[in-house]
């Protein structure tokens, strides 16, 4: 079994994880995997039950979830294997061709004799033809691929010059011919695949990140089992079970209130701030925080509800409708391959008209083909797109697709959910610079024995993660314990025995406390992610529209929007007018990045040019966003655009690279003046500048 | 220049020893914890007491 282990920090994890979870009977193996955080265990049958891990984990500080590998994830592990495999061949070729090629080079100009020269090309062909049918696979694959669709990408001009380089060297060698182009052909192969497979590393690198986030937000519904109670995972629940869902917890189905009273907390759903208040027969939608009591309800997956029956209804509409832009890799290589091989065809042409011999042109023709080196062109935006993806990783921003970095840097609107985006996802206490430290610190570790979500609020401000000893809950009231002989109550007011005052702000909620002779009232409300105001004046300073559309009432939404200064805002918003606002403002030609993670979010994010999600967003949101962004700070949107805006500056630059290299290199080539000491020296020479020049996509300013 | 008829079978043969050795270490899952490995030498745990 594969677990996601959250909280590793060092090394010592290592040995501290293993050796807990070693000890445990009938454990026969327990390997942590550091680089992806994934613990492999194996057991005896029926020696322990799995729980006992999780748990085991769980007390030395680490929380773990069961992990299943996507499909997609193995996958990739086995295209990786292959591009590994295929780039150790073309490796281990181009190296070798390469020594005997300096050989004949440096023996052209001195006195290499005919025989040896002939035998350095029969053993250069030896290597290179099985290498080239092994590591260009990829390339041919997917060229044949293209062509069969008749459409043209950038492997079949690579697939073509390869193919035609390697078939004339051939025919050179058998003729003893001075020249033969082994080298030029397999090193192409070779620099290739190094763009290809770093570009897959680093796809797998968020992959792997991305797919252990999912499997830590994973819950357990507890459901009923005649009377007794057993936790389930939620993907395992059917339309008609019967679920407890207890205060703190998210309620893991639509479903219909069976019995028991509660306030719901939808901000993930609709954006609003304001709980609703549900009783016996109410309808609850997946993804609401229970806040007060306990609920039973009944699972009623099967007449989806009508909530969010209209929101994959319009997510439908918003994806078809979604125009595919063109990728600015495709555009070029649909531009180059018809110039490449007409200029070839041209050269061919023309020295046969010139009276040159068949064999001549058709040389010369091919040295063109070669010289045109798609290598550069080829190199030129995944190689940025490498860097970039690497630089975005680091800053937090995990990429859900290929183009998003392209998509991103042309963005030049941005749109803001409020509630979760702007704020942050759980509420906070608001009034901490009011109340003494000392009596809060108290009051939040003790806060840390319920799960209450104002509880859950109010324990995020302890220093120390330990909670007390001896804490006995009321439910539905507070907890309580005594600190060296003082009593100390947290809760509801009259728990503790406090007259609350009257005037109250209507988007904050009180929890109370009272310590031997002392009290307090703590607000916890929606608060603003901390570096809120610092980016979004950094992103205008980008020149960039801002804009906030939420699903919360206006009045929840104005201070905000007044807070960060943006002018354009709107409050009360359905999902389908969010979607009509985008399309105003992409009927202006703007590029829109859509930042949201409600519900109600997920198919503006659809509907957007590109969009970013933060990862306590609902899965559906996640899945349909661009990019997801780590961590409580909302740096990253900031840090994203402007990666993204410099790595699609440098894709540009490195396309004009590409085609500066081709208008110096293709006339000569043309003239008949290529040898291959040229061509090998011209294509490893384009391809680092290409490369050097991506590098810079690592400084985001 | 016979000589070469023996040099350079030989280094491609060393050539490709060094290509096998590392399809082995692919195969084998040698680079399944890159960072792992270099944080384990640091650890006691297999030393016995």
């Amino acid at each position: 079994m594969e677990l996601a282990v959250e909280g590793i920090a060092c090394g010592s994890c290592i040995s501290k994880i293993e050796g807990a979870v070693k000890r445990l009977p009938g454990i026969t193996e327990a390997r942590l995997n550091f680089t992806n955080r994934r613990l492999r265990v194996a057991w005896a049958d029926g020696a322990l039950a799995p729980a006992q891990i999780v748990e085991t984990l769980e007390r030395i500080g680490y929380r773990a979830h069961p992990f299943a590998p996507l499909r997609a994830e193995q996958e990739e592990a086995t295209e990786m294997r292959r591009l590994l495999r295929g780039l150790a061949v073309a490796g281990f070729a181009a190296m070798n061709i390469m020594l005997l090629s300096v050989s004949v080079w440096s023996g052209n100009v001195t006195d290499i004799t005919p025989e040896t020269r002939d035998f350095f090309h029969w053993a250069s062909a030896l290597i290179a033809l099985p290498a080239a049918a092994y590591a260009g696979q990829p390339f041919f694959a997917s060229a044949w691929r293209a062509l069969r669709a008749r459409s043209v990408n950038m492997d079949v001009p690579i697939s073509l010059g390869v193919t035609l380089a390697l078939a004339i060297s051939v025919i050179e060698t058998a003729n003893h011919a001075e020249h033969a182009y082994f080298d030029s052909a397999v090193m192409l192969l070779f620099f290739l695949l190094v763009g290809r497979t770093l570009d897959h590393a680093m796809r797998r690198k968020t992959r792997a990140v991305a797919g252990n986030l999912a499997a830590l937000k994973t819950d357990t519904a507890h459901r009923f089992a005649g009377d007794e109670l057993v936790s389930v995972p939620v993907a395992a629940l059917n339309s008609g079970d019967r679920l407890l869902v207890k205060p703190g917890e998210r309620v893991p189905a639509d479903g219909v209130v069976l019995s028991g009273a509660s306030e719901l907390d939808e901000g993930l759903i609709t954006g609003e701030t304001a709980r609703r208040a549900v009783a016996a027969g109410a309808t609850i939608y997946a993804g609401s925080l229970n806040y007060a009591g306990a609920l039973t309800m009944r699972v009623t997956a099967a007449d989806r509800a009508t909530l969010l029956d209209e929101i994959e209804r319009l997510l439908e509409q918003a994806a078809s409708a979604k125009s595919h832009t063109r990728r600015l890799a495709d555009r070029a290589s649909r531009f180059y391959a018809p110039v490449v091989h007409t200029t070839a065809a041209l050269t061919l042409t023309g020295w046969l008209l010139a009276g040159a011999s068949f064999h001549d042109a058709v040389v010369t023709a091919i040295a063109v083909l070669i010289i045109t080196c798609p290598c550069a062109l080829a190199l030129a935006i995944p190689a940025v797109q490498v860097v970039a993806s690497g630089a975005l990783f680091r800053a937090g921003v995990i990429l859900n697709a290929g183009d998003v970095v392209e998509r991103l840097g042309e963005a030049d609107t941005v749109i803001f959910d409020k509630t979760g985006t702007l704020t942050l996802p759980e509420p906070r206490v608001a009034n901490a610079a009011a109340l003494d430290p000392e009596l809060l610190q108290v009051a939040a570790r003790l806060a840390l024995s319920s799960r209450h979500p104002l509880a859950v609020a109010l324990a995020r401000e302890s220093a120390r993660n330990v909670p007390y000893e001896g804490v006995i809950e009321e439910p539905g009231q507070g907890v309580r314990t005594t600190l060296s002989g003082i009593e100390a109550r947290l809760g509801s007011a009259q728990f503790c025995g406090i007259v609350p005052a009257t005037a109250r702000d209507p988007d904050s909620s009180h929890i109370y406390f009272a310590y031997g002779g002392r009290s307090a009232s703590i607000a916890i409300s929606q608060k603003l992610r901390s570096d809120a105001d610092d980016v979004i004046k950094a992103l205008a300073a980008l020149k960039l529209d801002l804009h906030i559309l939420s699903g919360d009432r206006t009045a929840a939404v104005c201070p905000i929007a007044d807070a960060l200064c943006i002018a354009q805002w709107a409050g009360d918003l359905k999902p389908a007018e969010k979607i009509a606002r985008i399309e105003v403002l992409k009927a202006q030609g703007r590029h829109i990045l859509m930042v949201g993670d409600g519900l109600n979010d997920a198919p503006a994010l659809s509907a957007a040019h590109v969009s970013l999600s933060p990862i306590a967003a609902a899965d559906l949101t996640q899945a349909h966003a661009d990019a997801v962004f780590l961590g409580e700070r909302l740096q990253p949107v900031l840090e994203a655009v402007a990666v993204a805006r410099r790595a699609r500056a440098l894709m540009r630059q490195n396309l004009w690279l590409a085609a500066l290299y081709n208008a110096v290199a293709v006339p000569v080539a043309i003239a008949g003046a290529v040898t291959p000491l040229i061509a090998a020296l011209a294509m490893s020479g384009s391809s680092l500048m290409v490369t050097l020049n991506a590098l810079r996509a690592r400084r985001a300013s | 220049m016979n000589v070469l008829v023996y040099l350079v079978p030989m280094a491609l043969g060393l050539g490709l020893t060094g290509l096998f050795a590392f399809l082995w270490a692919l195969r084998t899952g040698q680079y399944s914890d890159v960072e792992g490995a270099a944080l384990r030498v640091l650890s006691d745990e297999d030393v016995e007491d």
